[in-house]
């Protein structure tokens, strides 16, 4: 029983916690290109990748101070979003799901290879830049405090609470979007772009403000995973990551505000309550150790959600948010 | 043209009842305007009309080896119902994605007021009042009826990004819009779903839904693809009626359609199309005793109702087939009688 409500505590802190507001974040940014747009972008954690090294980058190697680190973070990611856009976006959706997800790969092989570890620090990549914001916590950052029956830094603590706010920032921000005449002409070409044309509307423009936003929400979630690890490694963004934010997105419910949030929160409470669960199960002998051994749990929890959502997607299509009418309009 | 064998005065009885609907007030003045301006158009190709809204001019398409569309010059009578007609692969739906900038030609300028329109974007022309509809409907069917028709309006404040997120900016506007599209949807008889997702309407009602989205934007030509297809005989008759009060609200309306009947019922000027050229251009009734059209629709080997001499001819062969054919000689027949009827 200790052990349960241990697995319980544990899974909240994780569920609240900055990988929590990282996903949300870039399942936000997913929700304004893909829910909302009908953009197919494989390729989020790149964004992300660029938000965390524009402030590692210029804080470690050009002395740059943080919130400056911040600005370039979000420029870079306006950059790539024109990069990307700008040849694919008139073109069908497929051409750019294409570009994004060889340009996540690619962006990480970059920053990891031999020649760039002067500016990204290579496989080891770079730390020590976020003490000027973990400066800013009003209480003590190296102190430990217990929410929730779990123990957090000071500095996890402050991380979080900034991350959450800037979650609340962003929902709002797509929520006042998409209530207003903008976010009807992404949702109209979301259904259909040539119609969308044939009324006057310059498609190809909002296409382009819808990756440049959603890829600078995703910036920030990046920003926030390496503020909270306190160091930035290429191969932390893996592409994976982009895959388990669809996997929020969907669970909580495309096109709408609170979905992703919702999605994010509740994955990463699913997966971490499987693997401490099992873990416990194992320990105390009743899953045999034949059967399950403690060194499987990480990937059959994995396989755990991976059942969840095929029975999510068979009984609940629409996510937790969504409208069932408008995603059983599909199958007519 | 073997097409003047009527006198170019000499009016359909479809179209003089068209003028006696009466239920629109002042219906039937404005479109007597168009039709007495092309009454005295001499039926040819490419013939100038006394007011064209859209002039095209040699515009050529092709995809590969196939030439989708080459037509040397059109004009377009404005104010007046053109219906653009012809066999499947004649061209016509090319040419409507050429005039709004859907498809890029070859070769070939086209104008609508005198404006050049061939590098535009689609939105470019239909922001100068140019909309159109598709053969296939789309309708946006996860948004409300009522988004789509907000969707039409042009010019919005709240559609810029920056002002999207100050409601103040475009609330106003917003609203007069909303006035607009309930005015729209009641004509069309669709007020009562406005806030129903436009996937769960019928077939029909999404081509009134289309139509009446195309209108929210003020347009000055309405280039309407097949606007009857798979619509019941009611609703046509309904759609009929949008259409003609297109007209009679001065919008110049282009239109493809299949259908005949309806194209002679509405129609003030006909052009037909057959493999990428205008074989034919004039007045409805002048249409259907047009010998090219006749052979473009149905090939030149046809089976129209004969005539006495016809008849008398073919069965004068016939008999000579059998005669010939006792003799040994049975393929002479079939080639023998079809020669023998496209030579009338």
């Amino acid at each position: 029983m200790g052990d349960l409500l241990n697995a319980f505590a544990v899974a909240g802190k994780s569920a609240l916690g900055f990988q929590a507001v990282f996903f949300a974040l870039l399942a936000i940014g997913l929700n304004v290109h893909f829910g909302y747009t009908g953009l197919l972008n494989f390729g989020q954690i790149a964004f992300a990748m660029l938000g965390g090294f524009g402030i590692a980058i210029s804080v470690t190697q050009w002395g740059w101070n943080f919130w400056v680190g911040v600005l370039v973070g979000l420029a870079a990611s306006v950059v790539l979003a024109l990069l990307l856009g700008l040849p694919t976006l008139r073109l069908r959706a497929d051409y750019l799901a294409i570009a994004t997800i060889a340009a996540a790969e690619g962006l990480r092989l970059l920053f990891r290879s031999v020649s760039a570890s002067p500016v990204t620090g290579g496989t080891r990549g770079l730390a020590a830049f976020n003490g000027d914001f973990i400066a800013l916590a009003p209480w003590d950052t190296s102190r430990r405090y217990s929410v929730l029956g779990t123990r957090w830094s000071g500095g996890e603590l402050w991380v979080a609470l900034v991350g959450w706010v800037l979650v609340a920032l962003m929902c709002l921000l797509v929520w006042l979007l998409m209530r207003s005449p903008w976010g009807r002409v992404l949702k109209a070409i979301r259904e259909d772009e040539d119609a969308v044309r044939a009324l006057g509307k310059n498609v190809y423009l909002y296409k382009m403000q819808s990756l440049v936003l959603g890829g600078m929400i995703g910036a920030l979630g990046g920003m926030v995973y390496v503020v909270a690890t306190g160091a930035a490694n290429p191969d932390q963004f893996q592409n994976a990551n982009t895959f388990l934010a669809y996997t929020a997105l969907i669970l909580g419910g495309a096109a709408r505000v609170l979905g992703p949030v919702v999605g994010a929160i509740i994955l990463l409470f699913v997966v971490q309550f499987a693997d401490t669960a099992l873990r416990a199960l194992i320990e105390n002998g009743i899953i045999p150790g034949e059967l399950l051994s403690s060194t499987d749990v990480a990937q059959i929890r994995f396989v755990l959600v991976g059942l969840g959502l095929m029975l999510l997607l068979v009984f609940r299509p629409q996510g937790i948010f969504g409208d069932r009418r408008e995603v059983m309009l599909d199958a007519r | 043209m073997p097409a003047d064998n009527l006198p170019p005065g000499a009016h359909a009885a479809s179209l003089d009842k068209n003028t006696g609907t009466g239920t629109r007030p002042g219906g039937g003045v404005p479109q007597r305007l168009a039709q007495a301006a092309l009454r005295d158009v001499p039926w040819e190709i490419g013939v100038a009309k006394p007011d064209p809204a859209i002039v095209v001019e040699n515009v050529t398409r092709t995809f590969g080896g196939l030439t989708a569309v080459s037509v040397d010059h059109l004009e377009v009578q404005r104010g007046g119902i053109t219906g653009l007609i012809g066999p499947n692969g004649a061209g016509k739906t090319t040419l409507f994605n050429l005039l709004t900038g859907f498809d890029q030609p070859n070769t070939g300028t086209w104008s609508y007021n005198g404006k050049p329109l061939g590098k535009l974007a689609p939105h470019q022309v239909a922001r100068l009042g140019v909309v159109r509809t598709f053969q296939l409907t789309k309708a946006l069917s996860r948004l409300t009826v009522l988004q789509n028709m907000l969707l039409g309006a042009q010019g919005q404040r709240g559609e810029s990004f920056l002002r999207a997120l100050v409601p103040g900016t475009w609330r106003a506007q917003e609203k007069a819009n909303t006035e607009k599209a309930m005015d729209l949807l009641r004509r069309f008889k669709l007020d009562a779903k406005k806030d129903e997702f436009a996937g769960t309407l019928s077939g029909g009602q999404r081509k009134l839904l289309e139509m009446a989205r195309a209108l929210m934007s003020d347009p000055q030509v309405v280039m309407l693809d097949e606007p009857m297809a798979g619509v019941n005989p009611a609703l046509t008759q309904s759609l009929l009626g949008h259409v003609k009060d297109l007209r009679e609200e001065g919008m110049t309306v282009i239109f493809v359609e299949h259908d005949m009947d309806v194209v002679r019922d509405i129609s003030d000027w006909v052009v037909v199309m057959a493999a990428g050229r205008v074989i034919a251009e004039g007045p409805p009734e002048s249409i259907s005793q047009n010998q090219a059209v006749v052979d473009a629709y149905l090939g030149a080997h046809h089976d129209a109702p004969l005539t006495v001499e016809e008849e008398d001819q073919v069965l004068a062969q016939a008999g000579a087939a059998i005669a010939q054919e006792e003799h040994g000689g049975g393929e002479v027949l079939g080639t023998d009688s079809t020669t023998g009827r496209t030579e009338r």
